[in-house]
């Protein structure tokens, strides 16, 4: 059985995949992850996964394209400027 | 020779043996995880018996290396349970690997107990990784207690823990391999 192993390396920050061990039960998946990726010091915590329990998504439609659901997807200064030309003000920063 | 020395090298000898027995599944593991962890333990043990020798060491004039691979066969005084090879059985091993790790685990307990303070405080250093190497046996323990042929290897070798004396023909054997290189270059420095 396979399990995911998830490394945190100092206390605070996200968890990152460090790789997999596979092992018969849970108890030798935590001997096993702990033996190669965290006894030289290099995490803090571990988070060991039967692979089965992580959900993989990979499909992610945009049929309409709508680019505004995307961060880089539109561009608001230039509206912004137009806004603000309208309404008489200046930016922020012009004042 | 000193009390202390007189305490610790059967310790470290048996570390030190032990250890090189384990080493021998480098490899050839039933599986490359459990490889590398068995490979792992093997070497933590002949870290103990490093530092266990370096106390001995100070009070007998000489160094940890000298201890450990420049004596007569004769002079170690490691079980002849930890002698055994093994190879290629894993029940057994793995039989042993519990029953060392118990008796060890009382041995170890009461050199934390030590008046030594030197002794005492490697004593539960060496615990402290222990505790990992009692996790992983108990383990397979736990998987293996109902196989027939487990339970056979217990029964057998359970009789033998910390039986000491005469070396087996097996140690003789293991000594020639584990000096080998030292005993090449007489007289060299590494």
């Amino acid at each position: 059985m396979i399990y995911e192993v998830f490394r945190q390396e100092r206390k605070g920050q996200a968890f990152a995949h460090a790789g997999s061990v596979e092992a018969p039960d849970r108890a030798f998946a935590d001997w096993y992850a702990r033996e190669e990726f965290g006894r030289r010091g290099e995490s803090v915590a571990l988070w060991v996964v039967p692979r089965e329990a992580v959900h993989e998504i990979d499909d992610f439609i945009d049929e309409l394209e709508r680019n505004y659901h995307r961060v880089d997807g539109y561009p608001l200064k230039e509206k912004l400027r137009e806004a603000r030309e309208r309404a008489g003000t200046a930016a922020p920063a012009d004042r | 020779m000193s009390e202390r020395a007189q305490l610790l090298l059967p310790i470290a000898d048996d570390e030190l043996v032990l250890g090189w027995r384990n080493s021998e599944w480098t490899g050839i593991a039933p599986f490359l995880e459990e490889d590398v962890a068995f490979s792992s333990i093997a070497q933590n043990e002949i870290g103990h018996a490093r530092a266990l020798y370096q106390l001995a060491a100070e009070e007998l004039g000489t160094t940890a290396d000298e201890l450990a691979f420049d004596r007569k066969p004769e002079e170690y005084r490691c079980s002849k349970f930890v002698e055994l090879r093994l190879v290629p059985d894993w029940a057994k091993t793995i039989a042993r690997h519990y029953l060392y790790e118990q008796s060890d685990e009382r041995r170890i307990g009461a050199l934390m107990e030590s008046d030594d303070p030197e002794v005492a405080g490697l004593a539960a250093k060496i615990d402290r990784e222990e505790a990992y190497h009692r996790m992983h046996a108990q383990m397979w323990f736990d998987r293996l207690q109902d196989e027939p042929r487990f339970i056979e290897a217990v029964d057998e070798l359970r009789p033998l823990v910390d039986e000491r004396g005469e070396h087996s023909a097996e140690f003789t054997e293991l000594w020639g391999e584990m000096t080998m290189v030292r005993r090449s270059v007489a007289g060299a420095t590494w």
